[in-house]
């Protein structure tokens, strides 16, 4: 039996949902949310890659190299709010979080 | 079953599995490290598919960097996890309805979109054809050409994300005696000692 283009396409909408059920599941959890939306972006990547293969085409690794990219910085600089706002309260809940709000 | 068609499966069920296990584990160190293993088996995948540079990408840069970055951050910050269990089910209707509606929804698109012609099939036996350029090749090429200035604004990107985070995190702190360098090598010897004339006799 083939490997074809539906089977990674099945592969990553499974993680993509997997990512959002993170999400609502770990309200509290900013790390564990983070790593969902990781988890998302992954599944992206999947498709980006799946699809450039079937198409002959390689820029789409060549997109999916970005959106690594931008990953690697949205992970950086969220771990590093996470750290802050740590030092600052003293905790990570999510639903503490109301500082921005008038 | 054919070898390909058997690692395909091997490595989706795992990757599938650990993300489960990422966003239902209970220790968040539990759920780095599943997120480890679900990074190394879509790096499997993407051999399988022929895209070799980006599965050696992801190894490094994510498994290597960014994972590694979590869990230091999850083990540098000293928190009760458990708290984080209470209200846990509270959410899961609602987040397992809008999961599986999404997963629903995709399937029902997948489903509807005719992906039979042309294309060439993925996983295929044996790897890419002898003479054919490796993929390693392919990219560079096309990104050091056609994208070259989005690779450049790639490296912006992680430039400014590398001095937000430490702007972000470093900070002074009051009451620290820490090594002046500049101190040290201005210092000079007549600020330092007083040559006195001490007449005879006499003390100080």
């Amino acid at each position: 039996m083939e490997i074809a283009l539906a089977h990674y396409l099945v592969v990553g909408a499974i993680l993509f949902s997997l990512g959002i059920f993170g999400i609502f599941l770990n309200r509290k959890n900013v790390i564990v949310i983070l790593m969902a939306i990781e988890l998302m972006l992954l599944a992206v990547n999947i498709n980006l890659a799946a699809f450039s293969t079937w198409l002959g085409d390689p820029a789409g690794q060549v997109f999916a190299m970005f959106v690594l990219t931008v990953a690697a910085a949205e992970v950086s600089i969220g771990l590093a709010i996470l750290v802050v706002y740590n030092r600052m309260r003293g905790t990570i809940e999510v639903e503490d979080v109301s500082a921005m709000k008038g | 079953m054919t070898l390909p068609a058997l690692c395909f499966y091997l490595f989706s069920a795992v990757a599938i599995a650990s993300g489960a296990m990422v966003v239902a584990g209970r220790n968040p160190v539990h759920s780095v490290l599943f997120l480890i293993l679900a990074f190394l088996s879509a790096a499997g995948l993407f051999v399988l598919m022929g895209a070799e540079f980006l599965a050696m990408i992801l190894a490094i840069v994510y498994v290597g960097a960014v994972a590694v970055l979590f869990l230091f951050v999850v083990m540098m910050l000293d928190i009760d996890f458990a708290r984080f269990r209470e209200g846990f089910l509270q959410y899961l209707p609602i987040g397992g309805t809008v999961g599986l509606a999404l997963l629903i929804e995709l399937g029902f698109m997948l489903a509807a979109t005719r992906l039979g012609a042309g294309g060439a099939p993925l996983a295929a036996p044996g790897g890419p054809a002898t003479g054919a350029e490796s993929n390693t090749r392919v990219i560079g090429r096309l990104l050091y050409t056609e994208y070259f200035y989005l690779f450049q604004a790639a490296g912006l990107i992680l430039l400014v994300a590398m001095v937000a985070a430490i702007a972000l995190t470093l900070r002074e702190r009051p009451g620290v005696r820490r090594q002046r360098v500049a101190d040290q090598v201005a210092r000079r010897p007549r600020d330092a000692i007083e040559i006195r004339q001490v007449p005879p006799g006499a003390g100080i």
